[in-house]
């Protein structure tokens, strides 16, 4: 396998450079209530990394400071952070726009059912997970019940208003492939998501995000397992699209782990492949005009954000 | 060769070309004009592909169709359907024909 960094300079991009710090992702820590079969995290109910107050001050004197359009929060399930709503009521005063990722089903959990209020009152744009429309897959991946959970939280979430149109309260699904091959390209799968599940469970959403498995974390434990691992990474090289380079997610944003370092990616913080020496390191450290054009820390798993349509946070990359 | 099928012989369909690099560029050319989405979705496309591969027993056919029937958003619902439809048709198709022999067993005998 051509290493990736290799693929890029045959590109015509010897050293491949962010162009901006639009979004900051913050991950307030690895704790979660599903350890879901594809997690490049790990991330699970025994998981004790949470981000700390003092962390979560500095992310919004610096989202201020900076004026950061975008900042993104993610875990594990960022709302089992105990400081959650801490960190949401600060950044909304800061005029940002906040992006939260959501496994629907700590919704549900204890204590969580103000959520959906709390969201809807911080207009909060949602990504929530859902990697089907039907159970079986869903629980497969996710644990059982995974799937019953997650549409009582859909529907707790319509009834607060997301989804619904004009409501200006978005929420997004995100669909990710439940074995060892590639996500569709969104649209038509789109287009049968929102009939299923308007048909058969009254549920509303905004727009249908398409990832792809990073062969890392628990998904790597079960490509190697299975046998499956060399031909995944080599559909994932041969599938290499160069009109994905110019929008990959590392360009126009940064990774703050729930300790306060940075990275490149919240993949590369996974596998604590910190940003190249010499940059600052830390949220404490950073400086807008030196990370907005740093070059970007690169491995082969980075082929898994190039490969067919292209894949980010955001969804697919290049045009169908 | 120790099976007359080798699962990698399918990365190297390419190989077939070797001879007639233009036949193959036609063929390729007109393959993935077939395989676009254009009336029919790639996603129908697929599971017409994996009705087929299941009508013509072709493992190479079933491994890529199966994997590009998930990859378009298939379930195993759906393929399990389309392979049932590929089932009916050439059962029906083997039925048909007991027609002929009757006729031929009507035309032969007293």
């Amino acid at each position: 396998m051509l290493p990736f960094a290799r693929k890029l300079e045959d590109l015509g991009y010897p050293d491949l450079r962010a162009a901006s710090v639009d979004i900051l992702q913050v991950n307030l820590g690895w704790r979660c209530n599903q350890a879901c079969k594809h997690c490049h995290l790990l991330a699970g109910p025994d998981r004790l990394e949470q981000m700390e107050r003092d962390t979560m001050d500095e992310i919004v004197r610096v989202a201020a400071r900076w004026s950061i359009p975008t900042v993104d929060l993610t875990g594990g399930a960022p709302e089992l952070n105990p400081h959650f709503e801490y960190l949401v009521e600060r950044l909304a005063a800061t005029g940002t726009h906040i992006l939260s990722r959501c496994n629907l089903t700590v919704l549900l959990e204890p204590g969580k059912e103000h959520l959906p209020e709390f969201y809807r009152d911080h207009r909060v744009e949602l990504v929530c997970s859902l990697p089907y429309y039907q159970a079986d897959l869903v629980d497969r991946l996710r644990g059982t019940g995974a799937f019953e959970k997650s549409l009582e939280a859909l529907q707790r979430l319509n009834r607060a208003g997301y989804g619904e149109a004009d409501s200006g309260l978005t929420l997004n699904l995100m669909y990710n492939p439940a074995g060892a091959y590639l996500p569709p390209e969104p649209g038509a799968l789109e287009e049968i998501y929102h009939r299923e599940l308007d048909n058969r469970f009254g549920i509303r959403f905004n727009r249908l995000l398409t990832l792809l498995n990073m062969p890392i974390g628990r998904f790597k434990d079960f490509l190697e397992r299975s046998k499956n691992y060399d031909r995944y990474m080599g559909k994932l090289v041969a599938g290499f699209n160069p009109a994905t380079v110019a929008g990959l997610m590392c360009r126009t944003l940064i990774s703050i782990a729930w300790d306060g370092r940075l990275y490149d990616c919240d993949f590369n913080q996974a596998l604590d492949l910190p940003l190249v020496s010499g940059l600052p390191q830390t949220i404490w450290d950073f400086d807008l005009a030196t990370l907005a054009t740093r070059p970007i820390r690169l491995a082969d798993h980075c082929y898994g954000c190039t490969a067919g349509l292209g894949s980010s946070c955001g969804g697919c990359l290049a045009k169908e | 060769m120790t099976h007359y099928y080798e699962e990698n012989d399918l990365e190297r369909f390419d190989e077939i070309g070797k001879y007639r690099p233009d036949l193959y560029d036609i063929f390729m050319n007109y393959y993935q004009g077939v395989m676009s989405a254009g009336a029919l979705t790639t996603r129908e496309k697929a599971l017409i592909a994996l009705a087929v591969a299941h009508a013509v027993q072709c493992p190479y056919c079933i491994d890529a169709y199966t994997r590009g029937s998930l990859e378009a958003g298939s379930n195993m619902e759906e393929m399990t359907e389309a392979i049932h439809v590929a089932a009916a048709i050439r059962g029906g198709a083997t039925l048909i024909h007991g027609i002929q022999a009757h006729n031929v067993a009507a035309k032969i005998s007293i």
